[in-house]
């Protein structure tokens, strides 16, 4: 059943009271060489017992694998409770409703999760979250550079040990929108992105300087004396934080002498269980001296006419149904069902719990490392304090070597290689909580047969 | 019926404007528009310094209803901003064409000001726009 609510006979009527033949003349403007074709290649509809079967049967040949890989989205234990919470009828709707004020509990909800997101970050004010990690970092540049109104360059630092994929969406979301993105080099010995780098850019109008921590390499960068290098240098600094990993490391909100104005990321790790790239969802928080230029909805508490505390949204008059093209964003819509089990995520196992995931996913990495490294042809690329992830280089392509742990059932990390040519055969690694001394122990077993093979080298 | 002082010059756009002894502009936004848009609670201002183009969205001041852009009268250079609005926005509901000003502009031509509507044209202007 299709779930459209008009009839033949409605559509007929519509059609007919504004004098259209038909629904394809509704779109006589959009020239015909701009106008896809029907879909090809797709097969005729199948029945629901049909598509289950289907997809069973490819959800058995993809098969379960031991993952080790990270890359900006992380495997975690998700408490059975929270998608059975989240799915109960009153939280399942993936959309902030438009009438708002109507539904206090979705409200009261995304109140809750501002107010831990505000507190995690360590700074004032929090969105109802965005999109993405890679687009809420999108969003946070455009932003800064509406934020800061002196600087008239709209041109951004990316340390090049930024998650590859957010240059890339950064370049699309906001390439065209007059923003210019500039790249740090790292250390080549650290993995790190050094505070001299930085000194080619003094006296020169830049607008922001975006800190990755830990960044791609898992590497935790220098981000005090960064911030503070940027703030003498009149930047602003925007955090892209792994939201786990600040139960355990300094908020960015306390970076340097002031903390950073904007902090972004991915929220997947708080609850979302992984997916072929997502639904996932961004999070942004901010000082109140900006609150204004932040986009997004953002919840408010109240009281109402009888004194009695409710919520509602607030800062309404910056988003697009009011502020239309001048709106601080015109793609803010939220990830309303992937913040609730954030939320409730985040309130079954509370600031202790979190900071036993994230101290648990670097021991766990520690003992991963320890166990690669010991296998010829494997070392560590940079040797910096890290957090859960690590790259490592071998004496081979890596291509190969995944192909081979993966006929083992090892998803054995992220092939770095064609992002940092310069670094040779790079392999990204991570083990979280989730990942048991059997499991690295079978990893590192697997990974030294391979690499003895001469096959393989 | 809404307050259009005689003295001032105004835009169809709601903003008004004053000539100053010194050769200045001061800008400002209307009775008509302040109660129009109701009660203010945030009004941002250019950075003294700005060059404005007459007719280029330059501040916005917003209220628990709408956000709103305010068009510069006159081409010129922005010479100061009301910094009391960052704490106070409610001035220019109490009092728009005195302590509820937005910037001063000094402008470019001075013959541009005196093209300005006057009060008895935005007078007219506000009539049709209410029929």
């Amino acid at each position: 059943m299709p779930f459209i609510p008009h009839t033949a006979e409605d559509i007929r009527d519509m059609l007919a009271a504004i004098g259209a033949p038909g629904i394809d003349a509704l779109f006589d403007e959009i020239p015909a060489n701009l106008r896809s074709r029907a879909l090809d290649g797709i097969p005729p509809a199948a029945s629901e017992m049909e598509i289950g079967r289907l997809m069973t049967e490819r959800a058995a040949r993809d098969g379960r694998r031991l993952n080790f890989i990270g890359a900006g989205a992380y495997e975690h234990h998700v408490p059975a409770a929270v998608w059975a919470i989240v799915t109960r009828g009153e939280f399942y709707s993936a959309y902030t409703p438009y009438q708002a004020e109507a539904s206090q509990g979705t409200l009261q909800l995304l109140y809750e999760y501002q107010s831990m997101m505000a507190s995690l970050t360590g700074m004032e004010a929090s969105n109802a979250s965005l999109y993405d990690g890679a687009t809420a970092l999108a969003e946070a540049c455009l932003m800064a550079v509406r934020t800061h109104r002196k600087s008239k360059s709209a041109r951004v630092l990316l340390p090049a040990a930024l998650n590859p994929t957010y240059r890339d969406v950064l370049q699309a979301v906001a390439g065209n929108q007059n923003l210019a993105f500039e790249l740090l080099p790292f250390d080549a010995k650290g993995g790190y992105t050094t505070v001299a780098s930085l000194e080619k850019y003094r006296g020169q109008d830049v607008t922001a300087l975006v800190i990755q921590q830990p960044n791609f390499f898992g590497t935790l960068e220098d981000v005090d004396a960064l911030t503070d290098w940027a703030h003498a240098a009149g930047m602003l600094v925007i955090a892209v934080v792994n939201p786990v990993s600040l139960a355990v490391l300094k908020p960015p909100g306390q970076w340097g002498a002031k903390g950073v104005d904007i902090v972004c990321g991915e929220g997947q790790p708080l609850g979302v269980p992984l997916s072929s790239g997502g639904p996932y969802f961004g999070f942004m928080t901010t000082r109140m001296e900006h609150i204004r230029q932040m986009p997004g909805r953002i919840v408010g508490r109240t009281v109402d006419l009888d004194g009695k505390p409710g919520f509602t949204l607030t800062l309404q008059a910056r988003e697009q149904h009011i502020r239309r093209s001048k709106a601080t964003s015109n793609i803010c819509t939220n990830q309303g069902l992937l913040v609730t089990a954030a939320t409730i995520y985040m309130s079954l196992v509370g600031p202790r719990g979190l900071a036993q995931v994230a101290a648990t996913s670097m021991e766990r990495t520690a003992q991963l490392l320890d166990a690669l490294t010991r296998i010829p042809g494997v070392r560590l690329a940079f040797d910096r304090p890290r957090f859960h992830e690590a790259l490592l280089l071998l004496d081979r392509p890596v291509r190969g070597v995944l192909e081979a742990l993966a006929g083992r059932g090892i998803v054995g990390g992220y092939d770095a290689g064609a992002d940092y040519p310069s670094l040779g055969n790079g392999l990204l690694v991570c083990a979280t909580e989730t990942r048991t001394a059997e499991d690295i122990e079978a990893y590192a077993r697997a990974l030294g047969e391979i690499m003895k093979s001469a096959a393989a080298a | 019926m809404s307050n259009v002082p005689a003295d001032l010059r105004y835009l169809k756009s709601h903003e008004w404007a004053r000539l100053e002894a010194d050769g200045t502009v001061t800008v400002g936004i209307s009775d008509h528009a302040q109660q129009a848009l109701g009660d203010l609670v945030f009004a941002e201002v250019p950075e003294a310094g700005r060059r404005v183009k007459a007719g280029e969205a330059c501040a916005v001041v917003e209220s628990v209803k709408a956000a709103s852009d305010v068009y510069s009268p006159v081409s010129g250079e922005v010479v100061a901003a009301n910094a009391d609005l960052g704490g106070q926005p409610e001035l220019i509901n109490q009092d728009p064409y005195g302590a509820g000003w937005l910037m001063r502009i000094r402008p470019d031509d001075k013959a541009h000001f005196s093209a300005l509507l006057d009060a008895k044209a935005y007078e007219a202007a506000l009539a049709a726009e209410t029929h």
